[in-house]
């Protein structure tokens, strides 16, 4: 089976000003279908860039990116946009709510880009905010929630279109600490429940506890990778 | 994403923003009406004096010395009653000739007075023009071989001095002169602004002594069918042309005068409307501003929907669809208000509307034009929000 996502060597570097910087300077890891990944690091580790890369948002200077096996280096802008709509969920920070908008119709809008009916959509959405416990805020619009009932808004968007990948970038950053409790409970759950692999982007130790492996980065390099550093231990224990 | 998905979506846009969208559309509202109302206003004022010259009767052709200008009375004219009677001899049907001497003057009845056009002419007058008779008889021959003082009474001249009594067989008195009343037109309305109901019609022999002068200012000749009358206008300017070597001699048919006039009017009524034109371009330029200005504060919007697998397409279709949306319901807007306007001018004021099929459906094809074409810069650029950078956004 192929991992649900696997780098190989990723580097990623920008132009500023005619220099040119480096975010990411050779990063590999292989993310299995179903795990629960914390990525940590401080800010301007280079983080960011890898959960860019990871959501296939943006392109790598360098380096190998498989989604589901599928190498995207290969694909167009559009078939990038189709990968991202089927395969991965988004969790931002500031939840990124479409104002004005139902907690249904937000939660929908993924569907609308792969073309699905309305009746399919609106009933998807609507299981899904159930699945978050959202049941009751159908109608609601952003303004009319909490935040932490927004960031649920935003996971139930990720997930109805069942993608194989959930990647949050910092879900609880701007939740207070019952709600960010909440969020994590029920990323936990879901991870649990319906097997999407979960990829987080955290520098706070407490969030990344919730994971079971640990990449921590810093400077643009994995600097540590639990699962690498277990497996390496076992290895070692067994000589 | 399908096309109504799409289209909802920008409506929902649009009414989100429901000031900006309506003031954005006044341009696209403006240019439209104006359009729309300028043209109904020239093609109005086309078909009314089309159906002024054709009012006058059919087939007419009419003789004046010199050159012809719409709307400017000959001054000089040396054509008299012996003209005539060669025109007579030359179109071979007396009948179907008649002669025209004017002057203004004031007349008189009892106490009331008016200022009339005295217009000499005879008999032969009806077979001609379309005058028809509201009560009494028209010129006779005899009336005009003996210089008769008789008149027959434009159907307006006959309202002032006379009101409701019936002035056949009373008398009026012009520069002095009695006149007995045989006849009273009935109203025709104004032709060139002349006001035809203002006439009093008298033999023009009698209205030559009136005048002083034996001189007459046109001949009107009725050809007998459309394709006669090209020929006998012809016949009849040469005919006069060698009566008198040297001098020029004009001849202008109805057909002629709607093929000048209507090209005129036609030529102002395209320079208005493209006047207006130019202000629904300007009203498209502040479309593609606003289009400009949503684009960037609706980035992280667009950020968004790309993570979410919107491709470059889609949202690019989002853009134009909303830019588009604002120009035709702008332009739909403009129409109702224009034909309303056109129509309210009409009943407002003497100024006649006719509301042209065309001119609605060229406003409305190019306020979706506009939108398309001004739409499309802004929807490219959103289309191409690189998303990384788009989420950022602040």
């Amino acid at each position: 089976m192929s991992a649900a996502l696997e780098a190989v060597d990723l580097k990623r570097s920008y132009q500023l000003e005619g220099v040119s910087v480096e975010a990411l300077r050779g990063v590999s890891l292989r993310i299995e279908p179903g795990e629960f990944v914390a990525i940590i690091g401080p800010s301007g580790s280079g983080k960011s860039t890898l959960m860019h890369l990871l959501g296939c948002l943006d392109r790598p200077t360098s380096g190998a990116l498989r989604v589901n096996g599928v190498e995207m280096s290969g694909l167009s802008d559009t078939s990038l946009a189709e990968l991202r709509n089927r395969t991965i969920g988004f969790v931002f920070q500031s939840f990124h709510l479409l104002g004005r908008t139902s907690a249904l119709d937000n939660v929908a809008l993924p569907l609308v880009y792969r073309g699905t009916g309305k009746a399919e959509r609106r009933d998807r959405a609507r299981r899904a905010l159930e699945a978050v416990g959202l049941g009751h805020r159908l109608d609601h619009r952003p303004s009319q929630m909490s935040g932490g009932e927004q960031q649920r808004v935003a996971i139930a968007r990720a997930l109805v279109g069942e993608p194989s990948v959930l990647l949050a970038d910092e879900p609880t950053g701007n939740l207070d600490t019952r709600n960010g409790d909440e969020v994590m409970a029920i990323l936990d759950r879901l991870n649990a429940d319906s097997g999407v692999a979960i990829v987080l982007v955290t520098h706070e130790p407490e969030v990344a506890a919730h994971a079971r492996r640990q990449i921590h980065v810093r400077d643009g390099l994995i600097e540590l990778d639990t699962a690498l550093a277990e497996r390496a231990r076992d290895e070692g224990g067994a000589r | 994403m399908r096309a109504r998905e799409a289209f909802f979506m920008a409506l929902e846009a649009l009414r989100v923003n429901r000031l900006r969208s309506v003031l954005t559309m006044l341009g696209v509202i403006i240019g439209v009406l104006a359009v729309v109302i300028l043209v109904a206003i020239g093609s109005g004022a086309k078909n009314a004096i089309e159906r002024e010259i054709s009012g006058l009767g059919s087939n007419i052709i009419l003789v004046v010395p010199g050159q012809l200008s719409v709307g400017a009375a000959p001054t000089q004219s040396r054509l008299s009653l012996s003209d005539a009677a060669f025109v007579r001899r030359v179109v071979g049907d007396p009948s179907k000739v008649t002669v025209s001497v004017q002057s203004g003057e004031t007349v008189r009845v009892g106490r009331q007075e008016a200022f009339v056009t005295i217009v000499g002419t005879d008999e032969n007058l009806p077979n001609i023009f379309q005058r028809p008779l509201d009560r009494g008889r028209y010129l006779t021959e005899t009336d005009v071989d003996t210089r008769r003082r008789v008149t027959v009474l434009g159907a307006e001249v006959a309202d002032q001095l006379f009101g409701d009594v019936d002035p056949v067989g009373r008398q009026i008195t012009v520069s002095g002169a009695r006149f007995r009343v045989v006849g009273v037109y009935t109203t025709v309305g104004a032709t060139f602004g002349v006001a035809r109901d203002k006439e009093v019609h008298v033999p023009v022999t009698t209205a030559q002594r009136l005048i002083g002068a034996d001189r007459i200012n046109g001949i009107a000749v009725g050809a007998s069918g459309p394709d006669e009358i090209e020929p006998l206008q012809q016949k009849v300017v040469a005919a006069l042309g060698e009566r008198y070597p040297g001098e020029r001699f004009s001849a202008v048919t109805q057909t002629q005068l709607l093929g000048t006039i209507g090209s005129v009017l036609g030529m102002l009524t395209g320079v208005l409307a493209a006047i207006a034109g130019i202000s629904l371009l300007v009203g498209g330029v502040g479309v593609s501003n606003i289009m400009l200005v949503s684009v960037r504060e609706r980035t992280r919007e667009i950020g968004l929907r790309k993570a979410l697998g919107a491709r470059q397409r889609d949202v690019l279709t989002q853009f134009l669809i909303e830019a588009v949306l604002l120009t035709t319901i702008g332009g739909l807007l403009g129409i109702l208000l224009g034909v309303g306007g056109a129509l309210a001018i009409q009943a407002a004021t003497p100024v006649p509307a006719a509301i042209t099929w065309w001119s609605i459906a060229l406003a409305f094809g190019v306020s979706v034009a506009v939108g398309v074409f001004f739409g499309v810069a802004p929807a490219r650029r959103a289309g191409r929000l690189d998303p990384v950078v788009a989420l950022r956004a602040e």
